[in-house]
């Protein structure tokens, strides 16, 4: 064989098949769990998967540092990346996607209107409003019904506008890091990361707050009939991702100042947690229009 | 570096060789093939005479939606990665898949999954009984127990998809050999990049739909409930949205592999190669925009039904293109007939014909009649087995002396094939008749004047099981040994994968190749 080989291709891992034990642990766990049993399969493939992932990430760091990568490679972490990226979007496309198709067809039919409005009929009374304060269950039922539409819905212009003002200021501070990476300009570059990092911080705390706010005081909840669905799940997830990626940034932000990785012309690591941070920025501004100014 | 494989066990569990990851999806495939084989053999004996015969309904159900499942996620989706895996990075002259170790988790996540979904069958309450498309409320709100595990088997399975799809993707754009431009690749290249961003596309909706089931199943979220404002018509159109473009998963692959075969066997180039990539890319764009088709009685307003209709329709034009081009590069060829060729010229035939039945159930008042018959089951059957399944295995007669070094045995391929070839007809085409008498799918007894067809059916189903015996025993023994193939296999066959010796080494290349 060739003895100059201009491919590299890693020898066997132990990795994947670790990784295996734990994502199925953590789904299998998390069923258990969920249908009644105990949690701790789940809490224990949730410790192994976060462990092997971080040996994961460290062999790949160490291997970029021995210059093992190619730029083919590297190459090719950017694409991963990127459309894993692009498949978040598709997860969060069918829960706009099913909001919309409630607020534009279903729920305009169970009101009575247009050609599909005989399902009415089944609902006698229900009212079609959005956000949806009555449910058609109770517009049947009365005070025996069972799932109950919210008191109050969040004011767009409180605590969400300043979660947008937050998140939308992340994004500028994570690209000026990002320039004063490239300039080679550590202090700074740290220093306006720990920004961002504050910033999603402080975007969780406000979140959490507004959460706080709709159960105790304005009985929306993720049981209150169809807005508190779509609500929470929206908000929900995109939350767990801020959280994500909040991680992320965080972890590059420790491995700068304590480890001084990253140079100005190879982070990708960075890039890739930066822009996961953008993407969770766009879709936030999505939510903020959708969901909380056009739903109040 | 090491030159070949590890010895023992570990070897599978650590690789990260495209050759021995495509070897372990294709194995993998088999066994599921075989264990939704026996459910659908379950469901043939069962239907053999009207009445209640072997099995209890509940039971019933929960083989047809097993088997479902089976076939879709664990048989045909699986084989094509471990095509994909195998013949991908050869035929664009790369050393390997762009990231191994990501290939060998999106493997091995996948029999941790089906073990996980085949244990539903243990479970109280017994598997998921709500067909494989699990329609809300038999899938959320009287579903049994064991759909929390149904969820979560799709979850995982969904991420080992995306894995696969991106890694793919990747290897695609970036690992092509110098000289390898786009529209040089070879078609399974092509329509495997298609296909890929097909999977991450839709995948991530499969994923939010089953999570939206989950929520309603447990935390009281109202998604699929009228009561709370929700629409069960909506879990259809999410599921359709993720379950249209997901069949067309299942065909773009066996697009490109015919594309190969045909012109070899016919030693003619292939007619229309770059129209073939433009119908490709067409089919897969329209593939987006007709779901509701299979949604046509639920109640859509006038406009939706006629705009999905016509789209749906649509969709046959691309796909006319290319039989018109397989059609036509066999058109005055000097043709033989070697197994890979047989199953191959069966897939043009039966594969337009199920496109056939499938354009009459396009059109939105004649679907009133069709919908939820035995019609369903014949048209996506003819397009999966002669379809998916014998372009599948026609890709393994053809590459398996590539990857063995051994030729198989051709009696017994084409003894597989006729067999197949038999089973398949005698099994699935009386369904369409059946269907069209109004027989509907998914129930476990039925109205006496369907007893002949039915019949006729299961027998021709426990045929085409046989057939996959011989299939097995042939490959196993071309595996062992077998006369030794050549570096080229067949007569003067186009592509990179001929000019590796056979069979291929375990490191197909170390240095780019020249690609002229
Ligand atoms: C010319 C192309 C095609 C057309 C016009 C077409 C049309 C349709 C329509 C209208 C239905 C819904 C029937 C009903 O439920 O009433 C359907 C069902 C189905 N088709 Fe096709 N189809 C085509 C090709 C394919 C291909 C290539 C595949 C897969 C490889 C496929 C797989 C399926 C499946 C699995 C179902 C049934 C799903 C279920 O309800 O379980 N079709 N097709
Ligand atoms: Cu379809």
């Amino acid at each position: 064989m060739a003895t100059e080989s201009s491919y590299y291709v890693p020898e066997q891992s132990r990795l994947p098949i670790f990784a295996t034990i734990g994502i199925f642990l953590t789904a299998f766990g998390a069923a258990t769990w969920i249908n009644g049993g105990s949690s701790y399969i789940f809490f224990a493939g949730a410790l192994s998967m976060a462990t092997v992932l971080w040996f994961w990430f460290a062999a790949v760091i160490k291997e970029n540092m021995q210059g093992l990568n190619s730029d083919q490679l590297k190459r090719s972490y950017v694409w991963g990346m990127g459309w894993f990226i692009f498949s978040e979007v598709m997860f969060f496309a069918a829960f706009f996607g099913a909001l919309y198709y409630i607020r534009t067809f279903s729920l305009p039919w169970l009101g009575g209107e247009g050609d599909r409005g005989s399902s009415n009929m089944l609902w006698e009374g229900f009212q079609n409003t959005w956000p949806l304060m009555v449910t058609p269950e109770q517009a049947v039922s009365g005070e025996a019904a069972k799932v109950v539409g919210p008191k109050g819905i969040i004011d767009p212009w409180h605590l969400p506008l300043l979660n947008t003002v937050l998140l939308l200021a992340s994004s500028v501070t994570v690209h000026i890091a990002h320039v004063y990476l490239k300039k080679d300009k550590r202090q700074a570059f740290n220093l306006w990361l720990g920004a961002t990092v504050a910033l999603g911080i402080a975007f969780l705390f406000f979140q959490v707050e507004e959460y706080l706010e709709a159960y105790q005081q304005l009985g929306l909840t993720l049981e209150s009939g169809i807005y508190g669905t779509t609500f929470f799940m929206l908000t929900g997830f995109h939350g767990a991702h801020v959280t994500l990626g909040t991680i992320m940034l965080l972890i590059m932000l420790l491995r700068s100042v304590i480890a001084h990785h990253f140079k100005p012309d190879d982070h990708f690591g960075f890039e890739a947690a930066s822009w996961y941070w953008h993407f969770v920025d766009v879709v936030w501004v999505g939510l903020f229009i959708f969901v909380y100014v056009l739903g109040a | 570096m090491a030159h070949g494989p590890k010895p023992g066990f570990t070897r599978w569990l650590y690789t990260t060789n495209h050759k021995d990851i495509g070897s372990m999806y294709l194995w993998f495939s088999f066994a599921m093939f075989l264990l939704g084989g026996c459910m659908a053999l379950v469901i043939r004996a069962e239907l053999f005479q009207p009445g209640l015969q072997i099995v209890q309904p509940d039971f019933f159900n929960q083989m047809t939606t097993m088997h479902g499942l089976i076939m879709v996620f664990g048989a045909v989706m699986p084989a094509f990665v471990g095509l994909a895996n195998w013949m991908v990075p050869m035929m664009i002259g790369a050393p390997d898949m762009a990231l191994p170790r990501m290939n060998n988790w999106s493997f091995w996540i996948l029999p941790f999954a089906f073990a996980m979904l085949a244990s539903t069958l243990f479970m109280e309450g017994g598997a998921p009984n709500f067909g494989w498309t699990f329609y809300a409320p038999l899938s959320t709100e009287y579903a049994p127990p064991s759909v929390t595990f149904f969820i979560f088997a799709i979850h995982i399975m969904g991420a080992s998809s995306i894995m696969g799809a991106i890694n793919i993707v990747a290897t695609i754009l970036n690992m092509r050999a110098p000289g390898m431009t786009l529209m040089k690749m070879p078609l399974f290249v092509w329509t495997w990049l298609i296909t890929a961003y097909l999977l991450i596309a839709v995948m991530p909706v499969l994923a939010g739909v089953v999570t939206m089931m989950l929520m309603d199943i447990h935390f009281g979220t109202s998604f699929f409930s009228a009561a709370g404002g929700g629409d069960p018509v909506l879990f259809q159109h999410v599921f359709w949205f993720f379950g249209h473009p997901e069949v067309y998963i299942m065909i773009l692959p066996a697009f490109g592999i015919v594309s190969a075969i045909i012109p070899t066997f016919a030693r003619k180039p292939l007619f229309g190669y770059s129209s073939m990539v433009y119908a490709t890319a067409s089919i897969a764009f329209l593939s987006f925009i007709v779901w509701a088709h299979h949604m046509f009685t639920v109640g859509m307003p006038i406009a939706g039904e006629l705009f999905f209709m016509y789209a749906t329709m649509l969709i046959a034009v691309p796909t006319g293109v290319k039989v018109f081009n397989w059609v036509t590069t066999m058109f005055r060829g000097s043709m033989t007939f070697e197994t890979p060729m047989l199953f191959s010229i069966a897939f043009v035939i039966l594969f337009t014909l199920g496109g056939f039945s499938g354009l009459m159930l396009a059109i939105a008042p004649a679907d009133f009649q069709y919908h939820d018959t035995y019609f369903v089951v014949a048209h996506f059957h003819y397009v999966l087995v002669p379809g998916a399944i014998f372009s599948i295995t026609a890709g393994v007669y053809y590459w398996l002396p590539k990857w063995t070094g051994n030729m198989y045995n051709e009696t017994m391929g084409k003894v597989h094939f006729w067999m197949a070839f038999v089973g398949l007809n005698v099994t699935f085409f009386p369904m369409h008749f059946v269907g069209l008498a109004g027989m509907p799918r998914r129930i476990p007894d039925y109205a006496l004047q369907f007893a002949d067809f039915n019949q006729i059916a299961s027998v021709g189903a426990f045929l085409f099981g046989a057939a996959q015996i011989v299939f097995l025993f042939n490959v196993i023994r071309t595996v062992k040994g077998g006369k030794k193939a050549t570096d080229e296999v067949w007569e003067n066959p186009e592509g990179l994968e001929w000019s590796v010796p056979s069979p291929a080494p375990y490191h197909t290349f170390s240095t780019p190749p020249v690609v002229r």
